[in-house]
């Protein structure tokens, strides 16, 4: 079985990523010099090249430009669905949205259902660092040679595969107080497990659980297990010399060296988590108990799609994510630049 | 594999070995059993506690009740049909553009490609709600501009099964038109092609082939494997797709399956069993895609990400 897997990969094992990599860069403009580039220019074909973009240029027009500017437009005003009326009320979305007023108690936010979600948003975010540590872990573990190794490579991701409806239904099950799965494997070692779904406290811990049951194994491990066989193996023969033990290697050798996968998880994964939340919530708690599920991207939904068809401040409300996002992705780059570089 | 003193593993003794195995076992059952009580609850008799990990005697009822008495298997029908569409069309469209972005030279060419892979960034939630007005109301504008009704009536494939209207809510083409086209295929298809040696296409050009001949006789023959990786990718994104479906589908007929299932919630609150029959019934596909093509995957998420 195990023989059989492995000679299937041949073609495209994890290993021969570097390999791979290195064939690119000798195809690549900037490793070959000057004047090979001259020789080798690509053929000039200026109505091919445009002609071959059509099909995308099309859709970018239909599906995103045009949607963008009319979300652009549709923030500023107070439009309903449902309703002829589309008045135009200037930054009123946004003030209302982000506004808030001194009073002798404090600070009375125009939109406190929006902050509690946005707090939500960024405490279901916890499960990002989360989930990549245990992907690192399951990552080191996978890199051992053993026999069936990839058979357990194959469990770890199947989380990642089923990720979707399905696998939501059955969290909401697994978390069920009396006949879930989960409360019954805690009551045997005696512990008394909460109602999850239903407890405003351990809701968001549940939303995360799920979260790092269906990410841990996938896409992250993987980009870790490749990022440690790149990983230069003197580096370690050098530490083994120095007498260095297994938390040393991995401290000063192998996290530094991942920096740039690490980065590279990180911000995908915070870019992810603020627009995500939807799927989960919606499947397995409606954005409860009492809202404390609800996250930024459920509340754009609510407000625009469900109830008052709130077309115009669910725009401004999906602008505000997209510049947090540009915000935080910015900061982000520029903060992790130089550890990403560091691995270097 | 790589041998471990080249990946920084020191070699393994034995009782090290097993202990590996027993943590990876471990880990490997959390990840497997949920799963398994999902198959197991959905064969349970009527009275057996769903809490128990074993079915008792199985029973195929909730699959015959699933199958029987909901439109599951139009569900099922739609899922595929659609995915496959938005698979098809968006690897025709991302190869296209790859190409064009990896081979040939234009004026702006890489101005445009950045541009294109930095509307990845823009969250979906903002250009959805103004898609979702324009794509429900298209059909009305059309019929008035073109005094006809066409655009809203029902439409029945080959006559006899229901396949929506031609555009708008309830639609395959809002289902699918959208998805068809992908900065990040285009991405991940234009780094594969950049690595093809570019010998292979000059001579075919010297042979007298235009962009599109050396496109389609040359590049995409030797691009198969990372056509299949973003088909695959494609597919199973395009398989659980839920919000947009759910916001743009209003008659049972045109829910895909996530869709379809979801509604399942509110309709059998309490019918476990049922539920969970088709949850298995919707992730058996997946499970089997994936072990089939696993090395694809692999070979996708690097080239995703470890050289992006």
């Amino acid at each position: 079985m195990t023989s059989r897997l492995t000679k299937q990969q041949k073609p495209f094992p994890i290993t021969t990523s570097r390999v791979l990599g290195d064939g690119q860069r000798k195809q690549h403009p900037a490793a070959t010099p000057p004047s090979a580039i001259k020789r080798r220019r690509l053929p000039r074909w200026p109505l091919a090249g445009y002609l071959f973009l059509l099909p995308n240029g099309i859709g970018f027009v239909a599906f995103m430009l045009i949607p963008l500017l009319a979300s652009l437009a549709l923030a500023f005003t107070d439009w309903q669905m449902l309703s002829p009326d589309v008045r135009f009320v200037g930054l009123g979305n946004f003030i209302r949205l982000l506004g808030f007023t001194w009073t002798e108690e404090g600070i009375v936010w125009n939109d406190p259902d929006f902050w509690y979600f946005l707090y939500n948003t960024l405490f279901l975010m916890l499960g990002v660092p989360i989930s990549m540590f245990v992907s690192l872990g399951l990552a080191i573990l996978v890199n051992n040679r053993l026999p069936g190794i990839v058979v357990f490579r194959t469990l770890f991701y199947l989380p990642t595969i089923c990720n979707g409806i399905a696998v939501l239904m059955l969290w909401r099950l697994m978390f069920h107080a009396d006949v879930g799965l989960l409360n019954q494997m805690l009551g045997w070692v005696g512990i008394d497990g909460p109602d999850w779904l239903q407890s405003t406290a351990w809701a968001k811990p549940a939303l995360i659980i799920v979260a790092v049951w269906i990410a841990a194994g996938g896409n992250n491990m993987i980009i870790y297990l490749a990022g440690l066989q790149n990983i230069p193996a003197e580096l370690y023969e050098a530490a083994n010399l120095d007498g260095a033990g297994w938390w040393s290697r991995l401290r000063h050798i192998t996290w530094p060296q991942l920096a740039p996968s690490t980065f590279f998880i990180f911000t995908m994964g915070i870019i992810g988590a603020f627009q995500g939340g939807f799927n989960a919530a919606y499947i397995m708690t409606q954005g409860g108990p009492a809202g404390s599920t609800t996250t930024i991207s459920y509340y754009i939904f609510n407000t625009a799609y469900d109830g008052q068809l709130l077309m115009g401040y669910g725009c401004a409300i999906a602008w505000v994510l997209f510049l947090l996002v540009m915000t935080i992705t910015l900061v982000n780059w520029y903060v992790g630049r130089e550890s990403a570089l560091e691995g270097h | 594999m790589s041998s471990p003193a080249e990946t920084g593993q020191a070699n393994l003794g034995g009782t090290k070995a097993v202990a590996l195995f027993l943590i990876m076992s471990l880990i490997a059952a959390s990840t497997v059993l949920p799963l398994l009580w999902m198959v197991s609850t959905s064969l349970k008799q009527p009275g057996v506690p769903y809490s128990n990990f074993l079915p008792g005697t199985p029973t195929l009822r909730h699959y015959a009740e699933a199958l029987g008495e909901t439109p599951f298997i139009r569900y099922y029908v739609n899922s595929i049909v659609i995915a496959s569409a938005i698979t098809a069309g968006q690897l025709m469209t991302s190869a296209m553009a790859g190409y064009a972005f990896a081979r040939l030279r234009f004026p702006g060419r890489n101005q445009i490609f950045f541009a294109y892979i930095a509307t990845m960034m823009i969250p979906s939630a903002v250009t959805m709600v103004p898609l979702f007005i324009l794509l429900t109301r298209a059909p009305i504008y059309l019929n008035d501009l073109l005094g006809t009704s066409y655009f809203t009536s029902e439409q029945f494939f080959l006559g006899r099964w229901f396949a929506g209207v031609p555009l708008g809510a309830d639609s395959y083409f809002v289902l699918i038109a959208p998805l068809l086209f992908s900065p990040f295929g285009t991405f991940l298809l234009r780094q594969f092609f950049i690595a093809i040696p570019r010998s292979l296409d000059e001579a075919a050009m010297l042979d007298g082939c235009g962009p599109w001949q050396t496109f389609a006789h040359i590049i995409l023959p030797l691009s198969k494997p990372a056509l299949a990786t973003l088909a695959i990718f494609t597919f199973m994104s395009a398989w659980g797709a839920f919000l947009w479906p759910l916001v743009m589908v209003n008659s049972d007929e045109m829910k895909p399956l996530p869709v379809g299932l979801a509604g399942f919630i509110g309709m059998y609150a309490t019918n476990w069993p049922l539920l969970m029959s088709g949850a298995t019934m919707m992730l058996i596909p997946m499970i089997v895609v994936f072990v089939f093509c696993q090395r694809f995957f692999v070979r996708g998420i690097q080239l995703g990400a470890v050289k992006g």
